[in-house]
């Protein structure tokens, strides 16, 4: 208990050199994460109608890596294939 | 229920504002409700940070006013507390962003979802702290035993009792005032204001007394809310029942007693309880 106590500052040193380093990179216009996101949904967007609010983006700004979770709704995706398949 | 905006505000930076308002929502979602805390420090957002969410925030409320986000993609809810979600600030746009109107339809959206929105204001007087508490039912007054800070807090009971929309109907805005980082030694000693002098100048009920303890500065070190981190100690407790007050129940208010840490005590870690 009293050395389980003890562990809180390396925790928040880690969690803060993780938050800067991605601060720092945003600040200089070059956040990875912000413009894959934006680039994927352009693409997407350009092949099927994209509803903004069926879109739902999950984030997790990690070290070393982050994890970018995009979840588009696209009902109509199927009638467009069996549309182009005959 | 109605839902209930809360501000928490204090006009004085680092009394404790963010680490109260991060409490106060996980404690009264600890007891069932379903709560939203709103970081309305546009600029220097740290509610994120101390709620233990900064790697997930993707959009903020600046992008839900301004209409790039929607309300739901922009919520961040807890990972322990399913019922307890956060609704972060801009790290990188100025107060400028927050428009009235834009404001008012994001707590008007919030509160179709939430029995309490906490509104985290900004240290100051200006647009932020004015934006923070326009909407709100009630008001939490953060104060610490100290001259600087008791009165800039008189300072910003002057603008809730004016500036707010409540205000401006000519209606009474409920302020109740926490008192934290509350040294019970020092008081002892004649160091700090006596609590009873600070409820006599400010004149606004006591919403709860929190004593100063490292387990707050642990709690943020781990991104949990005290309540979470370590429900037991002193703070967590403080935190609990100012919660319940909030919601209206009676319950006496403890003042933290300076406690003697003995050697024994200290062997034992109970001294990082207190």
């Amino acid at each position: 208990m009293l050395f389980r106590r003890r562990d809180s500052a390396p925790v928040a040193r880690e969690r803060l050199q993780v938050l800067l380093a991605h601060e720092r990179a945003m600040v200089g216009g070059t956040d990875l994460v912000s413009v894959l996101q934006e680039e994927i949904l352009a693409v997407i967007g350009k092949h099927v109608k994209l509803d903004r609010d069926k879109v739902q983006i999950k984030l997790d700004r990690g070290d070393p890596v982050s994890t970018l979770e995009i979840d588009v709704e696209v009902p109509s995706l199927l009638r467009a294939a069996a549309f182009g398949g005959g | 229920m109605m839902a209930q905006v809360v501000v928490v505000t204090s006009g004085k930076g680092g009394v404790g504002k963010t680490t109260s308002t991060a409490a106060l929502g996980a404690a009264l979602a600890q007891g069932g409700e379903s709560v939203v805390v709103v970081d309305f420090d546009v600029g220097l957002r740290n509610l994120d940070l101390v709620m233990g969410a900064e790697r997930r925030v993707v959009f903020d409320l600046i992008n839900v006013v301004q209409g790039d986000a929607k309300l739901p993609q922009a919520l961040i809810r807890d990972k322990r507390l399913e019922n307890l979600a956060l609704l972060p600030a801009s790290q990188t746009r100025d107060k400028e962003a927050l428009t009235p109107e834009g404001v008012e339809r994001v707590i008007g959206e919030l509160r179709e979802k939430f029995d309490w929105i906490i509104c985290d204001s900004p240290a100051g007087i200006e647009r932020g702290a004015t934006m923070a508490m326009h909407h709100a039912d009630a008001a939490v007054v953060v104060t610490n035993a100290e001259v600087s800070s008791v009165r800039d807090s008189d300072r910003i009971i002057g603008l809730l009792d004016s500036k707010t929309a409540k205000a401006e109907n000519g209606q009474k805005m409920p302020k109740h005032l926490l008192l934290t980082r509350y040294d019970a030694a020092r008081a002892m000693r004649g160091e700090m204001l006596k609590t009873e002098d600070v409820l006599e100048i400010l004149s606004i009920p006591l919403l709860g007394i929190i004593p100063e303890s490292q387990e707050v500065l642990r709690a943020s070190n781990l991104g949990s809310p005290v309540t979470l981190s370590n429900p037991a100690s002193a703070p967590a407790r403080a935190y609990a029942e100012a919660a319940k007050r909030l919601k209206g129940e009676q319950i006496q208010i403890s003042i933290p007693a300076a406690r003697r840490i003995s050697f024994i005590g200290k062997l034992f870690g109970r001294g990082a309880v207190a």
